[in-house]
């Protein structure tokens, strides 16, 4: 499922989108596109000129009955084409969509019946479909999830693979922040009892095919702001055609009707009109390849906007927890005593930070059976053992065995029990611990029977290639952000190391929303990430708030996108997709005003050159004849459409090289490009259509 | 170097030299600061203000402000048509002129009252010297309205979020007091050592080489000048404007009425930057600008110092270029460079007669008014620039990833609207204009010239000039009927206020807007890739949707010179 390379166009979807160009002809329809309504209107008059051509015989001023058919043919087909880019795109957005559906649609669901017909509480097989918000079911290892819920009760192991792509199960339980399940999914042990979410219909996938399939897709602002900007355009096309008639009869050169449309569609901007909606429904669509659900078209514009980012630090900096990295020996102490004894104290310390500390031991010493070797001996040297787990009174953690108690801790927590015994910190440890903390690391300190050892150094494994990522995103001109619960100290460090700008440290949840609130009132976007509860205000806060699939309900209810794959690094690429929406954008909105240039100089000398011959010197494309010239122009218009459906779907390529850099880029290939392409686009056509008129 | 090429340089350069301190003087003087002729016209401003009841410290929102210069806008224009209409029996009528006819009068007043000064008669019989001199008031007020309209704008892009502008009467009078009058009267000091009449007597009779007696109108005309090209009004004491020889003596007056002209539209510019603190930005918009400019303006020169092949083909020698029309003491080169400046200004005074040049020139200085914001009129040149920049802040930004913002500010639907609606007036009212002129031989054509493309390119000419409130003419066109008085009249009022409007709205709901700190992703504006992009705007937007009417006048007259 994960990141699915398929080709642009499937042969079935093709032919849906075929069929939905001809539907989408409706008025109603069109009328949502103010520029395309215009050349829908365009065909309907040219369809009556025709009609009146054929009914009188006239074969005059209006030139030929093939000619004008021609014309509106080629009109229509222009529709035609912008339809199926809007067509093909939905058809692609809804075919991911329903992939990922139809894994549910049809399962069972074990529903508890509060009142049964036999007794209370008994289990009823029901499709899940049937299932309504509230509503309580089991399941059972090897059951797939029937729909979205929380878990009530129990815990259980959970493949997610079919919907994140990711084959380790993951663990989901009541309470708490990973209490979310989704449907689809598949319980790989244990029973859970699980409290429907969502109203049939209403999930979060249900709402993102109906964003696709436009019954519910609005225009984002930026779309609106756009739209306006080009039916502005239109609306001066518009007075440049009717007033070109007047002009034509004082100078004695009537136009042709066909002339005058053919020239009023090539100069509106019907390049940008027809692909606009395709480009925002495959905005939506590439977030959903990217396993990410918007819930609004404007959450994925929001996203390219995004001036900071609040990244969590585990998880996303850091490689889940940290690890042990050194043995720091106190006087007097060899090594190999030190280590043994804090391999010893971490032996049945399944925490990741004792479990770090064996593998960090085995991997210094050079014999490799060494360390399973000691256990078993130890184990079968001292009946006494027994491990002493971490308490929040103690802070520490250990074992007894035989009048020996290892304990290793915090360095506040192993003074406290050092002192008590009455002995002191070496003074080498404690200028250790300092230096560890001053290096971003936490040191663990070990002491057996009170009397320090020496210092573990723990510390954050930053993940490989985030430095750069940072970087990409500094670039884009986006401050990142860590949020962490270390001390202010190790924080700066790891902040320095992974290279983010700013960090939060000994963060408590309203810390978040009160950054978020500080930087918004400054004007600048936030986007972050969260799963738990306590994270649901922050990300209804922030501008772009993406919520973990694993995460509750309430952090999905509050942000505007859910990540099926649980990755933190995930906003990076949704802000990518979100500039590379508004930059497909601007590029065709370009590209298709710039073609104006061209057009003009193919129909303006074929308007007036009949009576007019002198202007021969302003047909710089040495177009065939007049009638060629404005069919070469008005084809050209219509094939370009579905020449740029492959770039309107997957985006112009966005490259943080700096605004300046990029504008220069884009105006270079789609302004220049815009200008040059039409010059030669007409006149290759021209030299066939040229054959025929 | 051909001395006369050397003369335009040295009044461009004179121009721009002089711009740059009085674009930090203006700055200053809207921002309230402090200067030197603090201590003439305090007093002064204080009484005034007094007396209309007036607190000019009490901050206006961009609708107040609105208000504010549309009503007195409206009182001058009552005050006008009363004057024009009643100017035989009011006072300083030696010459006995009789009154205006209303629908003169209406285009008169409206005419000097937005900057156009189209004049559909002649200063020498159609108004009084008290006409002239309330003309002359009309100037001043005209150019400080959209100095202060400019200035509302100003104060909207300073950093931060705001909810006023400032004051308009406070920007409005201090347009007039602290730069318009005191430039003025040193114009008006330099034309009259240059021998320009300074009198309120009647005509003065005088005998010709020939021996015949003959009358010459005189006046005020040393005062009136000054204002006409420093406010960009361009409106003319006597009715060949700046080609009589008495309202522009010789070349040292012709270089000083060049230089008055383009001053405030460069200084504004500069202004802006300043006074927003963002010096750069405004060299930016200067830059582009001049590249318009430049880009009509020298093709001009080129054209008429090559003459007209078909004279020449008579047998008259090209050696002074194509000089029907023109002025012996200024020349060719000069004059072209007149007529590009006085179109992409919206001065239109006239040193030359436009309609004899060549028709690619002819051309060009419709262009220059169909652009209307290469430099542009005083205050509002830099208004309508400022349109150009939003259309091109909103393409470009989505072109780099972000939902467009100029100057920290998000454009959104609303100031789209109002840019686009801007932009397509100007189209509008020419081409509708035209059209309907076109369409209407009855009232039209026995007011044209010429027959043909040459006709056709008068009453484009006509509409270009009325909308871009420019106020030259193709001469040859019998504009003074009803038809053009009172079509023209309305083309000039809309032309002007909702390009006035549109601009100070849009920097009044953007100067509320949160303001968003500028990050490495910001497009910045003070760029020589985004001038571009303003350009290709303007040429894209203003130019090209003229392209089929040009086509029908100038470029055909062009292709048929054969």
């Amino acid at each position: 499922m994960k990141n699915q390379h398929t080709s642009l166009f499937q042969k079935d979807q093709f032919i849906e989108a075929l069929k939905d160009s001809f539907v989408k002809l409706s008025p109603a329809k069109m009328f949502r596109n103010p520029v395309m309504f215009l050349v829908w209107m365009g065909t309907l008059v040219m369809l009556g000129v025709c009609i009146w051509i054929a009914a009188t015989g006239s074969n005059g001023a209006q030139g030929s009955l093939p000619y004008n058919i021609t014309i509106t043919s080629v009109l229509f087909i222009t529709l035609l084409f912008a339809n199926f880019a809007e067509a093909i795109a939905e058809a692609r957005g809804k075919a991911q969509a329903n992939s990922l559906r139809k894994t549910r649609e049809e399962t069972p669901a074990k529903k508890i019946e509060r009142v049964g017909e036999m007794t209370l509480n008994e289990i009823r097989i029901v499709p899940s479909s049937t299932l309504q918000l509230n509503d309580v079911f089991i399941c059972e290892p090897g059951d797939i999830i029937p729909t979205d819920g929380e878990i009530i009760e129990g815990l259980a192991t959970i493949d997610e693979s079919a919907i994140t792509g990711e084959s380790a199960p993951v663990i989901r339980e009541a309470g708490g922040d990973k209490s979310s399940v989704t449907g689809g999914t598949k319980v790989l042990s244990d029973k859970i009892k699980v409290k429907v979410t969502t109203r049939p219909g209403e999930s979060f996938l249900d709402k993102m095919i109906a964003l696709v399939e436009g019954a519910s897709r609005q225009k984002t602002p930026n779309e609106i702001a756009l739209t306006i900007l080009l039916a502005g355009f239109s609306l001066v096309f518009i007075i440049v055609c009717t007033t070109l008639k007047p002009f034509g009869d004082f100078a004695h050169t009537p136009i042709a009707i066909a002339a005058l449309i053919a020239l009023f569609v090539c100069l509106i901007p019907t390049t940008i009109g027809g692909l606009l909606s395709a480009i925002g429904i495959a905005g939506m669509d590439r977030a959903l390849r990217a396993n990410v659900i918007t819930k609004s078209g404007k959450a994925v514009e929001t996203a390219g906007d995004i001036d900071v980012l609040l990244l969590d630090k585990t998880g996303t900096i850091t490689i889940g927890n940290r690890k042990a990295t050194h043995f720091w020996p106190a006087n007097g102490t060899g090594a190999p005593g030190f280590m043994e004894a804090a391999v010893l104290s971490s032996l049945a310390d399944e925490t990741p930070e004792g479990k770090s500390i064996v593998e960090l031991a085995s991997g210094l010493l050079k014999d490799k059976s060494y360390i399973p070797h000691m256990q078993q001996q130890f184990l079968a040297e001292h009946s006494s053992y027994t491990p002493v787990p971490f308490t929040a009174e103690t802070r520490c953690s250990g074992v007894n065995f035989s009048g020996i108690h290892i304990r290793k801790g915090a360095m506040d927590a192993i003074t406290r029990l050092v002192q008590k015994a009455g002995n002191h910190i070496p003074e080498e440890t404690l200028a250790k611990t300092k230096e560890i903390a001053g290096n971003g690391g936490t040191p663990l300190v070990v002491a057996q029977n009170d009397t320090v050892l020496g210092v573990i150094e723990l510390q954050d494994i930053i993940k490989p290639g985030i430095q750069e990522r940072f970087e990409r995103l500094r670039r884009m001109g986006i401050k990142t952000v860590m949020v962490t619960g270390d001390n202010p100290l190790t924080a700066r460090f790891i902040a320095e190391k992974a290279g983010v700008d700013d960090f939060i440290a000994e963060a408590r949840p309203e810390d978040k929303m009160n950054y978020i609130r500080k930087e918004q009132a400054e004007g600048r976007l936030v986007a972050m990430m969260g799963d738990g509860t306590n994270d649901a205000p922050a990300l209804a806060q922030a501008d772009v708030g993406v919520a973990m699939n694993s995460g509750t309900q309430a952090a999905k209810e509050a942000g505007n996108m859910v990540d099926l794959d649980n990755d933190p690094t995930k906003l990076i690429e949704v802000v990518e997709i979100g500039k590379q929406l508004l930059m497909t954008r601007g590029t065709l909105t370009t590209f298709s005003i710039a073609n104006d240039v061209a057009k003009y100089f193919a129909i303006i000398p074929a308007l007036f050159i009949a009576a007019i011959p002198s202007l021969q010197g302003l047909n710089i494309m040495r177009l065939h004849s007049p009638e060629s010239a404005i069919l070469s122009a008005v084809i050209f218009n219509a094939i370009i459409i579905p020449l740029l459906i492959p770039l309107a779907l997957k985006g112009v390529a966005y490259k943080p090289i700096g605004a300046s850099a990029l504008l220069r880029r884009n105006l270079f290939i789609y302004g220049l490009g815009g200008i040059i392409v039409p010059f030669i686009g007409i006149k290759l056509i021209d030299l066939m259509v040229g054959l025929l008129f | 170097m051909n001395t006369e090429i050397l003369g335009i340089i040295v009044m461009f350069v004179l121009t721009l030299l002089l711009s740059l301190p009085l674009g930090r003087y203006i700055a200053k003087v809207y921002g309230n600061g402090r200067t030197f002729l603090d201590p003439v016209f305090n007093p002064l401003e204080r009484l005034l203000f007094k007396c209309g009841g007036i607190n000019p410290h009490k901050e206006q929102n961009w609708k107040q402000q609105l208000v504010a210069l549309l009503v007195i806008n409206l009182i001058w224009f009552f005050l006008g048509m009363f004057i024009l209409l009643n100017q035989s029996w009011l006072p300083l009528n030696p010459d006995h002129n009789p009154n205006q006819t209303p629908d003169q009068a209406f285009n008169t007043t409206i005419s000097f009252l937005v900057n156009c000064n189209l004049q559909h008669y002649s200063g020498e019989t159609g108004v009084s010297y008290f006409s002239q001199l309330y003309l002359m008031f009309l100037q001043f007020v005209t150019a400080a309205t959209g100095m202060a309209a400019a200035a509302a704008v100003f104060y909207a892009f300073r950093k931060g979020t705001h909810q006023t502008l400032g004051n308009f009467y406070n920007a409005f009078v201090k347009s007039i007091t602290r730069i318009l009058l005191p430039i003025s009267i040193i114009i008006g000091m330099i034309l009259i050592l240059n021998h320009t009449p300074m009198t309120f007597e009647g005509k003065q009779q005088m005998i010709t080489l020939q021996g015949d007696t003959t009358y010459v109108s005189t006046g005020p005309v040393a005062a009136f000048v000054p204002i006409k090209h420093l406010g960009t009004n361009g409106g003319g004491f006597f009715g060949a404007n700046s080609a009589h020889p008495l309202e522009n003596v010789n070349y040292i007056t012709n270089m000083t009425q060049m230089i008055a002209q383009m001053l405030i539209p460069f200084a504004m510019v500069f202004a802006f930057g300043q006074f927003i603190n963002r010096r750069k930005l405004g060299w930016a918009i200067w830059c582009v600008m001049t590249l318009g400019f430049l880009i009509l303006c020298i093709p001009n020169i080129i054209m008429e110092m090559h003459g007209n092949p078909n004279i020449t083909a008579m047998g008259v020698s090209p050696a002074l270029g194509a000089m029907e029309g023109k002025e012996v003491r200024f020349g060719a080169p000069s004059s072209a460079y007149w007529s590009i400046a006085t179109t992409v200004i919206s001065t239109g005074s006239i040193n030359s007669m436009h309609s004899s040049y060549m028709p690619l020139s002819g051309m060009n200085m419709l262009l220059a008014m169909m652009t209307n914001c290469f430099y542009g009129g005083c205050g509002v040149g830099i208004l309508n620039y400022f349109i150009f920049i939003i259309l091109a802040v909103f393409v470009s930004g989505l072109m780099v990833g972000r939902t467009p913002e100029f100057m920290g500010k998000k454009i959104e639907a609303r100031e789209m609207k109002i840019a686009m609606i801007v932009a397509l007036l100007h189209p509008l009212l020419i081409l509708a204009g035209t059209a309907l002129a076109a369409a209407l031989p009855s009232q039209t054509a026995s007011t044209l010239a010429n027959p043909g493309f040459h006709g056709f390119s008068e009453m484009l000419y006509e509409y270009t000039s009325s909308a871009a409130n420019n106020g030259s003419g193709f001469e040859g066109l019998g504009d003074n009927t009803p038809w053009w008085n009172i079509s023209t009249g309305f083309v000039l009022i809309l032309s002007r206020y909702l390009p006035i409007i549109g601009p100070v709205a849009i920097a009044g709901i953007l100067g509320a807007k949160k303001y968003i700190p500028e990050s490495a992703g910001t497009l910045k504006t003070d760029t020589a890739t985004f001038g571009f992009m303003v350009f290709a705007v303007i040429v894209i937007v203003a130019a090209l949707s003229f392209f089929p009417a040009l086509t029908l006048g100038p470029i055909a007259e062009y292709f048929g010179m054969g």
